[in-house]
């Protein structure tokens, strides 16, 4: 009998135990989040208005405006018709609304155009990661003979010449000479002004209630909990600046782009590409590094199974049990992610 | 009493010396970055690389002196490696590129 009493007396104290587990796990659930406006728990999702900066690249005024300038300017590429703007296109959420980029004399290229959108806030550059800053990529397109196909040499030379560069060089960096140091310092300055921080969900996350939908709440719950897609697309800027194989149909194709790889040859990384920002989507259309979703409803499904091609698939992506209407919020929660769009003055170039 | 001492003495030397042979150092992978930026550590140690992140890591070395990978695992799991040889290894996680450490193995 006492050893009977023993044994409800231990399995009371397990269930207690266990009870007392679960519910703790709840609360922390609960206190990672609280979905009301402006409570404290959103608060990291929030993006500073002004990106950090390399030690020996401080913004000025002199530097973003020489490097608007070059950054419309088509007489940076060889055929003097391409641009930075032509492949980042503020009209089209700075991308240029194709499924991959179209380079020197219309060559389709391999990738999607990445928006600049808020690329000053990356750790990292570029689809597979091989520019570190934006300072390390801007002369990349130029000096590709596939994309804007520059004899950077001729460009100095004509640079130098040019008495409208030549001041406003002067102004941006007092005795320094005009080179690619300082034609990339430009660029990258500018590049760091264009940022999207005051979207609807910013304004919810700063205590508006009225900025976002039930819907569009519903959908930041799942975005942050079942579908699992903050894992990556992590605050602030909704990117990890991380590398994963998502399984897209073009991972399955004969010899397709391995990605990352070419970076760091490790099988993990194998058709892996950095998670882009999901800031100003509404504007960025097609989506994925090949451009192979037209709509968000497009790439929500393809999450929602989980990929297509499973080879080497990330262990991070798996089938999620979604129903129709959290799918459908989801999208709507990506909605609210743009930020009133910013109508850009064209700068007059120097001629 | 002297001859207590002294026996303790050599016998906690033993294990000390025992336990500097091969120690086993703990650097975790939280709030995606590692716990430490550099570890001194002795020829033959182990490290330990415990992901606490809801999400997950990798762990790899393209060092000349230490090429490994340990492949990517979640919350909760752990890899473990020795060090077996002398030389400036950084560590890195692969989908988190950020992630970087020294582990300085002398």
């Amino acid at each position: 009998m006492n050893q009977q009493y023993k044994n409800v007396f231990r399995f009371l104290i397990s269930t207690l135990a266990v009870f007392l587990l679960l519910n703790t796990s709840l609360i922390q659930a609960e206190e990672n989040y609280a979905f009301k406006a402006g409570h404290a728990s959103l608060q990291k999702w929030l993006l500073a208005d002004v990106p950090p900066q390399p030690a020996d690249n401080p913004l000025t005024p002199e530097k973003i405006s020489l490097g608007k300038k070059l950054f419309f300017d088509p007489r940076l590429s060889g055929d003097g018709n391409m641009s930075c703007a032509t492949c980042h296109n503020p009209v089209f959420g700075w991308s240029d609304a194709l499924p991959t980029a179209k380079g020197v004399k219309s060559k389709v290229l391999g990738r999607a155009s990445p928006t600049i959108v808020n690329s000053g806030f990356n750790d990292i550059q570029m689809w597979d990661g091989r520019k570190k800053s934006l300072e390390d990529q801007a002369m990349g397109p130029m000096e590709a003979t596939v994309e804007m196909n520059m004899d950077t040499k001729k460009l100095f030379i004509w640079l130098n010449n040019n008495e409208g560069y030549k001041i406003e060089f002067g102004k941006a960096f007092p005795g320094e000479k005009i080179d690619a140091d300082t034609v990339k310092k430009a660029i990258a300055s500018y590049e760091r002004t264009v940022i999207s921080n005051n979207s609807a969900f910013d304004k919810w996350v700063k205590g508006d209630k009225k900025a976002m939908t039930t819907q569009q709440i519903n959908g930041f719950k799942l975005f942050v909990g079942k579908a699992k897609c903050a894992d990556c697309h992590s605050e602030p800027n909704f990117s990890d600046d991380g590398f994963h194989n998502i399984g897209l149909q073009s991972w399955g194709n004969k010899n397709p782009d391995m990605g990352r790889y070419a970076q760091r040859p490790l099988g993990l990384m194998k058709g892996a590409f950095k998670t882009p920002t999901l800031r100003e989507i509404d504007r960025t259309a097609p989506y994925f590094h090949d451009g192979s979703a037209s709509t968000l409803e497009e790439v929500i499904e393809h999450y929602a199974k989980g990929g297509i091609v499973k080879t080497n698939l990330s262990p991070s992506m798996e089938q999620l049990d979604l129903t129709t209407k959290e799918k459908q919020e989801l999208v709507s929660f990506l909605h609210a992610l743009s930020s009133p769009y910013v109508a850009i003055t064209l700068p007059e170039l120097p001629r | 009493m002297n001859k207590l001492i002294t026996i303790t003495t050599v016998f906690s030397l033993f294990l000390f010396s025992q336990y500097a042979a091969s120690a086993e150092y703990e650097v975790a992978q939280k709030n995606k970055a590692f716990s430490v930026k550099t570890l001194q550590i002795k020829v033959g140690d182990v490290v330990s690389f415990p992901n606490q992140d809801p999400f997950f890591h990798n762990v790899f070395s393209l060092s000349p002196d230490k090429t490994f990978d340990l492949g990517s695992y979640k919350k909760g799991n752990t890899k473990k490696i020795t060090f077996d040889k002398p030389g400036k290894i950084q560590v890195e996680c692969a989908i988190h590129p950020k992630m970087q450490m020294t582990i300085d193995v002398q």
